[in-house]
This record gives C-alpha cells, structure tokens and sequence, in this order.
C-alpha cells in the first residue's frame, strides 16, 4: 500500500521540481502549490497508512476501538494545508505585484534588486 | 605573593571607565574646563598605584579577581607586579596629562566630549590589559585597545587618508588580535594555564613543550602587529592621522608598547631558546634601522617621531631577544625613557602646531622667543631622546651599551645596529626638539603664541620627570626599574643605571653615536634627500602592499558574489535542488540503506483510479498552455489528494483540502485572469532535459526516502498516548481536533499567527499603489545622487 | 458569474454555509471539524458572496474588516491558553465546566474557546485575502 503512494509521492515531487526550475513565475507557482500537496502526501504515508477508519473515539469509549488512521500526521497536515494555502495565496499576490511593476512574469527579466552588470564596490575607504 | 582583596583594585580599574561616560556629560556642562575634573580619575588610580611602591619595591605582588565566565575558566582577575605596576603608572601618569593637553589641544571642538570617552576608554582598556592575569581578560582588553585606537585614529571621519589610517590600524592589529587568540589558546592546550601567574609559575612547561614554535610564532604575530614591527610597522605613522593626544599616548606612550609588554611578560617562559634570541634581534635589528632610516626622509614634525617611535620599538623588541638580564634591564630603562620623552615631543608638536600653524620642519625657525616654555620642555625631551646627561635617556643608553657590547660577531653586529640607530635617532631627537626654535623667525611665523597651560604643561611635566628620574637613580632604580626588570627577567634585578660617566666601552660607544648623530644633522637636508632617491627607487613599500590587498580583497569577494550570486533565480533553484537530490540520493547509495525492490504495489482499484487521477491532474498542470487548463488540473489534482485523505481515513483533512482547493481555484481565476501564462515552456530542450533529469532523481530520492522509512518498524508511542488520552484526559473524541486545540495548541497559536501575518501582508501588498515603469526608471539615478554628494565630499 | 440566478440564491446560500460552518466548528471536538474547516468553509461562503454580488454588500454584511475578526480570533485564542495561568496551571491548560442549561448538559472550556480563536483567524485572514482580490477584479 505505502510502496504504491511512494511512487505518487515521487511523481508528485519530481513534477513540482520541474515547475519550479522553470523561468516563469506563474509556473513556479504551481509548483509550490504541488509541492505543498507532495509533502503533506510524503508526511501522511510515512505516518502509515490505515483504510476508511478516522481517529474517532466511539461516544461509548475511552480509547479507541481497533486499528484507527495515525492521529499525528493528520493533526499536522491540517495546520500544514491551511498554512501553504495563505502562503500560496502571498506568493499569488506578490507575483501579480511584482508582474504589475515589471511588466514580466520571467525571472531572469527580474533584476531591480540584482541587476545585471552592477559596477563594482569602491576599493578605496 | 600578598593576596590584596579585590574591591579597591577593581574599583580603580573601572574608574577609566566611569570617566568615559562622565566626560560628554562634562563637557557639555563646563566646555573645555572640564577636563580639570576629568584628569582626577588617572590621577587617584596613579596615586593608588604610587601608594603600593614600597611592597613591590620589596618584590611583592598583588593579585585579585572576581569571577566572569567560569565554566571556561574566564575570569576578571588582575596581577600586579613590577611590570604591570610601571606599566600602570606610566599609562596613568601619561594619561593624566594628555587628558589635560586634550582639553588645550580641542579646546571649542564640537565632539571633545566624544573625544574624551574615547580616550578614557582606552585607558581603561589599556590598564586592564597591563593589569590582566587571566589570558581571556587580557585578550578581550587586547581587541578593546585596538578597537579604540580605530575610534581614536578615524576621530576625523570626514578625512578620506583619517578613514584609511583607522582601518590599517584595526585591520592590522585585529589580525595579530586573531593571532594571538589562537597563541593563547594553544597556551592553554599545552599547559593547562589560564592565566599569566600559573603560566610563569611553572616556566619550563612551555619551553619543552611540542608546541613551542607554534605559540612562538603565533604570540609574535600578536606582539609585532601591536608594536609595529617591520614589516608590520607601516599602520603606525598612517595612525598619525589621529588629532596629536592620540599620537603622544597611544602611539608612542602606551599602547604600541603593549606587543612589548607581552613580550617583557613572556620572556621567562618562552624566552632564553634559540628561536627567541635569532628572531628577537633581528626584526627588532630591522624595524630600528628601518624606522630611523624612515624618520630622517620625513618633514612633518610627527611622521618623524612616528617613524622614530617605530625604530624605538624595534629597539625594545631587539633588547627583549638579545638575552641576559642586562638587557631586559636596558630594554626597561629605555621603555620608560621613551615613555617619557617621546610623549612629550608628540605635545611639543601638537603645541607647535596649535601655535605656528605647521608641523613642517622646513618652515619652522625661530620659536624660542614666541614659545619659551614649550622650548624648554622640547629641549628636556629631545636632550633625553638624544641620549645625553643628565636625563634619563642617557641612562638608557648607557645601559644598551653596556648590555649588548661584547667580544663575539653577534654582539658586534647588534652594537653596530643599535649605535646606527641611535645617532639617527639623536639627529631626529635634536631636529625636532631644536630646529624649530634655533635660528631666526621666518615672517610667516609672526602670529606664532605661546598655548595656555593645558598645553605646556604636559611636555613640561614629563622632561622634568625624565630629568628627575636620572638625577635621582637611586629612587628610580628602587621603585621602578628594579621591579619592572625582575619581573621580565622572571629573577630579583637590581638596576645598574647611574649618572655617572663610567670610562670604558659603553661610554666610548656613546661618544661614537654623538658623532655619528652631529655629523648627519649637520648634513641632514642631504641625508633626508639621499633616502628619498632611494625610495622612490624602490617605489614599492608594505603600505602600498596593504593598499592592493584591501582592494584585491574587494575585487575577489565582488567576484566570488557575482559567480555565486549572479541574480538568475532559475540557477539558485537548481542549486537548491541538486543538493536536494544529492543528500537524498547519496548517503542512502553510500551506506546502502536503500529500501527492499520490488515492493508489491496492492491498492483497490478504486483507489488505483483515485491514484490515477492525481498523476492525470498532475502530468496535466505541468504540460498546461493556457490559465484555464492550469488552474482545472491543479485543482484536480488537489479533489484527488482530498479523496486520498478520505479513503485513508482522514476526514477532517479532507474536507480541509477540499475547502482549500476550491478557495485555491477562486484565487488563482481572480489573479491569473491578469497575469499572462505564456503559451508553452520557453525553455529550450536541452534545459527541459536537464530540469527533468534533476527533478526526476530528486522524486525518486523522495519516493526511494518514504519507502525507506516505511519499511523500517513504525514506533507509535506518541500516536498512541494522544489515542489514550484524548478522551480521558481532554474529554474529546476527535483525537486529530483534541492534539490540534489542546496537546499541541500552542504550535496551533504560533501558526494561526502565521495564517494572521500572511492575510496581512497580501492586503499590504494589495493596497500598495502600483509604481508607475516612469518612477520605477527614474529610481536608479535617484540613487545614484546620494553617491555622488559623499563623493564631493570626500 | 453575475447570472440573475446565482446573486438571488448566493446571499441565502453564503449564510447556510456560515450556520454550517459554525456547526462544523462546534462539533469539531467529537466528531470530525474544527476551526480550521469550520474557518474555510465560511471563508468561501463570504468569497461566493462577494463573485456573485461585488464586495460592498460582503463588506456591509460581516460589518467588521475581516482582519479585525482575524485579530479578534488570535486574541481569543491566546486568552484561552493564559486562563489557566490564573489558576497557577501551566500556559495552555484545558480548562472545562460542565454546566447544565434547560436540561442539556454543556460542555465548555479553554479548548473550544480556542478552536473558536481558530475560527475567527481563518475566516479573517481568507476572507480578506479573497475580497481584497476581487475588488481588484471590479476596478
């Protein structure tokens, strides 16, 4: 079960990996949003997987009945989701402001804080 | 060894440093006057210090501390002994005038409050170090004088060749700072010592020990830089940019004879091998020549006493190696001689300066009349200097020649080193101290004026202890010179100095260095222009050297960012994601941990199809052309990981993911419906492939990484304690809920912050009026401006 | 978007949403929810409202600036943990009563005041992210 989501999770990695190397902002942003997708996966396998039963106590007991899902990784990936959605949402905006500026959305046109052919520092005092 | 306790040594150590924050308050307050109550803070230490001459007369030491970090054996404590006492009583006693003289000197200057601090502060740091025991205390105080001496040298910031001389200085004293760090710490590596008392308590240890030419080394790499040692010693006369207090107490008085001072200190537990009395000689040998060499091409009155303080050093460093108590006991006479007179000459040209308007010697005649008192005390001081009776300079050199005078080739060569220096040293002596008030006054010069007593009454006061110290050299020998002596000899010295003339060698060698000295002043014009031809000869010197490595520094570390940090971002990722594939594929190839293959791949179909659908989404986003096609893969992909998380038993995830991938495609429409997906990858081929390549072995290294970590046994323990406790502890059924609001709510707190921060910043970003491209244009010149201006200004 | 259909039921749609949201979010503790969810589904409910009838009418609706309810949210959820300080427990410590109203048994404590911080935070922070775009997309 888990060997079948390692080969989703390397898809899911490798394909945001290769967003993410390309010049285009819009497309490094889907590449983060995959990413975020691809490492909640990798937590969420690695915490082991158990089929259709939640971390739910039954309301007549005071631990759980039988084998349930790992509670943990859950109570991580929750935070985790809500998390890289308000930092997808940042990028998203900054992009779109940085693209008003700039007038690009390619990175390598994207100098005003490197630019290109800067003079030299004064080697002098 | 007398154990005094701590209390008022330590409050006397601090004063320098209560005065430091007083001063601009002061100042302030009383303008130039105040330095008459500053100058009482030097002086109760001097009188402290005086007050305890008997018992280390006696051969008594002191010694107290308080605790600082003791886990590493760092500790404030203090030692005094004959050398730290002389030493104090100098940098005390020194410090008492030049405070007054600075108060004269930048009398009506805007920051002579600021002036002041910085100077106490150096006294302070200063005494600590010369008062130090524990060899981290020492260190700290080390950097602090260099650090002040920076302060003190760029007083003038606006000055560009101000700027140059702070920075040489720090760059040059802080590397032998570093030097010394690791010379220390070796120390304590090969001996256990952390502090000078139980170093020299036992001497041998680190003479025998394998590390000695290593610590060697290394304490000489701090010494020489601090004492400007050639070819170390190019800082030295750059720090003359410095206002003239600065040049009479730090270089010349105090602080440039710390490298010696540890030296003295050293010397009965590193000295007496054969390294120590080659390498000793024959630096110092050359910094004397050199520096006197040096001193004679110069015409401004300081630059020549810079360069002569340096041969001065060079002579000390020369003493210190030749071997022998007789020379320690020389090296000491002529330390507090030069002391004494080389301070005063520096305020006889500081007052010559504040009087005549010029330090150079070529232009300065005549100014007996104008400044007689000022001339009495240049002559105490250049007579002393020139090492004639009967001042203490005399004494000094009596004992030099007496010291180092001897029947052997080494002997002969250091004789003649010292006799060569010494009368170019005399010639500079006597030009400094007579030429300017011999003669007749050059019109230009009408205006000259006596200054008020701040600023005679330094050089005053310092030839007239320099006269008392020879004419009295049973009560100097007592209280000052045997101390000092047998504390760097590490044995009871008593000191031979008299004013006497004791017919034989050393007074013959005397009468040579006279000579030789009279002969080159009456020719010094030539000789000054003699050294220049040869210099210009040269055309290359360690100052220039230093030049070219500060800017070669820069241009390789301009270089080395522009390679590593050349402003594409697509290269930075690939960086970032080579390592990644890198430290994932690696180590699990080299210590083969990689997991068990084939692994069975058992899903339901359903799940297959759940599975499927997400690599369809997936494959989908990254071959997208157009917005629409982008943002419905995306969110396919994302129902897909929502349904993954529902068939696995995670609803609540699922219905988050659910939420966040609607709200996602809601955003991303608004945006994207104004940001341009351009049609296709731009990328050539070749980039495609290599991209490919990379992310493919970093996905595998994760999926090879999970099938790893899931094949290893699974410890549930924490999972199982929040299973445990949900209920009966939290009184909540839905464990995922109870660890996210109760067992782990304050990590909930931090990233609910986060979630805050983050809608903050997007409405800041979003209210944030756009720039038009004409200002954005305009910006780069904008800047330019204020570049421009600090260089006018320059 | 802006169908006559879609801006007469997105106001009646956008507060069932919000009741369910708040259900979801009270039962969080026992049953699958939370505050997170709870937080998000009100958040779209408020995003829907503001597509289909422009953002004024959202604005006019929740009367608060969303990142005054997000900052509300943060405060309460800090409260919660520093009640128990009061009882010179640690930072964080559940505090529960029971009370009985009308012959119901309640639960309430620190937790669900927290979650309810929760609550606030999201639908704040979100909401004010998707409003702030798409009044962006009016002018």
């Amino acid at each position: 079960m888990e060997a079948a989501f390692a080969l989703l999770v390397s898809a899911y990695f490798a394909v945001s990996i290769y967003l993410l190397l390309s010049k285009h902002v819009i497309r490094m942003l889907l590449g983060v949003a995959l990413l975020g997708n691809a490492v909640n996966l990798l937590i969420f396998t690695a915490g082991r997987l158990v089929k259709e039963v939640p971390p739910i106590i039954a309301p007549d007991a005071s631990v759980p009945q039988g084998v349930t899902a790992n509670p943990l990784p859950q109570a991580l990936i929750l935070t985790a989701i809500v998390i890289s959605f308000s930092f997808f949402a940042f990028l998203l905006v900054l992009s779109y402001r940085a693209y008003q500026d700039l007038r690009t959305d390619d990175t390598d046109e994207m100098r005003l804080a490197e630019p290109a052919g800067e003079a030299p520092p004064p080697a002098g005092y | 060894m007398a154990l005094a306790s701590s209390g008022p040594m330590l409050f006397y150590l601090s004063l320098p440093f209560v005065a430091a924050i007083l001063s601009p308050v002061l100042v302030r307050l009383a303008g130039h006057r105040g330095v008459w109550l500053l100058a009482l803070a030097p002086l109760a230490i001097f009188a402290h210090f005086l007050s305890l001459a008997d018992p280390i007369a006696d051969g008594a030491s002191f010694s107290g501390g308080v605790s600082w970090i003791p886990a590493m054996g760092v500790e404030l404590s203090w030692r005094l002994d004959g050398l730290s006492f002389v030493f104090g009583l100098l940098i005390t006693g020194i410090g008492t005038l030049i405070i007054l003289y600075s108060g004269g000197y930048l009398k009506g200057h805007p920051q002579l409050g600021r002036f002041l601090a910085f100077m106490f502060l150096f006294m302070g740091s200063m005494l600590g170090l010369v008062m130090a025991d524990n060899l981290f205390a020492l260190l700290v105080l080390w950097e602090m004088t260099s650090i002040t001496s920076f302060l003190l040298i760029g007083f003038d910031h606006n000055r560009r060749a101000s700027r140059r001389g702070a920075l040489q200085a720090l760059l040059v004293t802080g590397a032998g700072g570093l030097s010394l760090i690791a010379a220390f710490l070796l120390i304590q590596f090969a001996t256990g010592a952390t502090s000078m008392s139980q170093l020299l308590a036992s001497p041998d240890v680190l003479r025998e020990s394998p590390l000695y030419v290593a610590i060697f080394v290394l304490v000489l790499g701090g010494a020489f830089t601090k004492s400007a040692q050639f070819p170390l010693h190019f800082w030295l006369p750059n720090a003359m940019e410095a206002p003239t207090p600065v040049s009479a107490y730090l270089h010349s008085a105090t602080m440039v004879k710390a490298g010696v001072y540890l030296l003295l200190r050293l010397n009965p537990v590193l000295g007496e091998t054969v390294l120590w009395e080659t390498v000793l000689p024959v630096f110092g040998g050359a910094t004397l020549l050199i520096g006197t060499i040096l001193a004679i091409r110069q015409t401004d009155l300081k630059l020549m006493l810079a360069y002569t303080t340096v041969a001065s050093l060079g002579l000390l460093v020369m003493l210190t190696g030749f071997g022998g108590e007789r020379a320690i006991e020389a090296a000491v006479y002529y330390l507090v001689a030069h002391s004494l007179f080389k301070g005063g000459l520096f305020m006889v040209a500081g007052a010559i300066d504040h009087g005549a308007g010029t330090r150079d010697i070529r232009k300065l005649a005549g100014l007996r009349s104008a400044m007689p008192i000022t001339f009495a005390a240049a002559c105490l001081a250049g007579l002393s200097m020139a090492g004639l009776p009967p001042l203490v300079g005399f004494l000094a050199k009596e004992e030099i020649y007496a010291a180092i005078a001897g029947p052997d080739s080494w002997s002969i060569l250091i004789t003649i080193v010292a006799i060569a220096g010494n009368a170019l040293m005399l010639v500079i002596g006597a030009a400094v101290a007579l030429k300017p008030f011999l003669g007749s006054r050059p019109a230009a010069l009408d205006e000259a004026h006596e200054g008020s007593v701040l600023l005679w009454l330094g050089p005053v006061v310092l030839g007239l202890l320099g006269l008392a110290a020879a004419l009295a050299y049973g009560v100097s020998n007592r209280y000052v010179f045997s101390p000092i002596a047998s504390a760097a000899a590490g044995l009871p010295v008593s000191a031979h100095g008299a004013l006497a003339l004791h017919p034989g060698l050393p007074l013959t060698l005397s009468a040579v260095t006279v000579a030789l000295g009279a002969l080159v002043y009456w020719r010094l014009d030539m000789a000054r222009l003699i050294v220049a031809v040869l210099l210009a000869r040269i055309g290359w010197g360690p100052d220039k050297g230093f030049d070219q490595a500060v800017s070669g520094i820069v241009r390789l570390s301009s270089g080395v960012t522009r390679i590593v940090h050349g402003g594409r971002l697509e290269a930075y990722m690939m960086v970032v994601f080579l390592t990644v594939a890198g430290v994932l594929a690696v180590p699990m190839i080299v210590y083969g941990e990689l997991p068990q293959l084939p692994v069975p791949l058992t899903l339901t179909f359903y799940e297959w199809g759940v599975v499927a659908i997400a690599i369809i989404g997936l494959i989908a986003v990254m071959l997208a052309n157009d917005r629409l096609t982008a943002i419905v893969s995306l969110g396919i992909q994302g129902f897909a990981v929502a349904l993954i998380f529902m068939l696995f038993g995670a609803p609540d995830l699922s219905f988050t993911q659910f939420m966040v991938e609607t709200l996602s495609v809601v955003i991303l429409a608004l945006v994207m419906t104004r940001l341009t997906l351009h049609k296709a990858d731009h990328r050539p081929t070749r980039a495609k492939i290599v991209d490919g390549a990379v992310s493919v072995v970093a996905g595998i290294g994760f999926g090879l990484l999970l099938l790893s970590v899931t094949q290893v046994p699974f410890d549930a323990s924490l999972s199982q304690f929040f299973a445990e406790n949900s209920r009966t502890i939290a009184h909540g059924r839905n464990i995922v809920n109870v660890i996210i609001v109760d067992f782990r709510g304050l990590d909930t707190l931090g990233e609910i912050a986060v979630v805050m921060i983050a809608g903050l910043s997007i409405l800041a970003l979003i209210r944030l009026r756009v720039r038009r491209p004409l200002e954005a244009d305009a910006r780069p010149e904008g800047e330019a401006a204020p570049k421009g201006a600090l260089e006018n200004a320059v | 978007m802006n169908t006559v259909i879609f801006r007469t039921v997105a106001p009646y749609l956008a507060s069932l949403m919000v009741l369910f949201s708040i259900f979801v979010l009270l039962r969080g503790h026992n049953e699958p929810g939370g505050g997170f969810i709870g937080g998000l589904i009100a958040a779209s409910a408020l995003a829907i409202y503001g597509i289909a009838c422009g953002v004024a009418p959202v604005r006019r609706a929740i009367y608060f600036h969303p990142l005054q309810i997000a900052a509300f949210g943060l405060f309460l959820a800090a409260v919660a943990g520093l009640m128990s300080l009061a009882g010179g427990n640690a930072f964080m410590t559940g505090l529960w009563v029971f009370p009985e109203i009308g012959g119901v048994e309640l639960a309430l404590s620190t937790p669900m005041m927290f979650d309810i911080g929760v609550y606030c935070v999201v639908v704040g922070a979100i909401t004010s992210i998707a409003l702030a775009l798409e009044e962006r997309e009016v002018e």
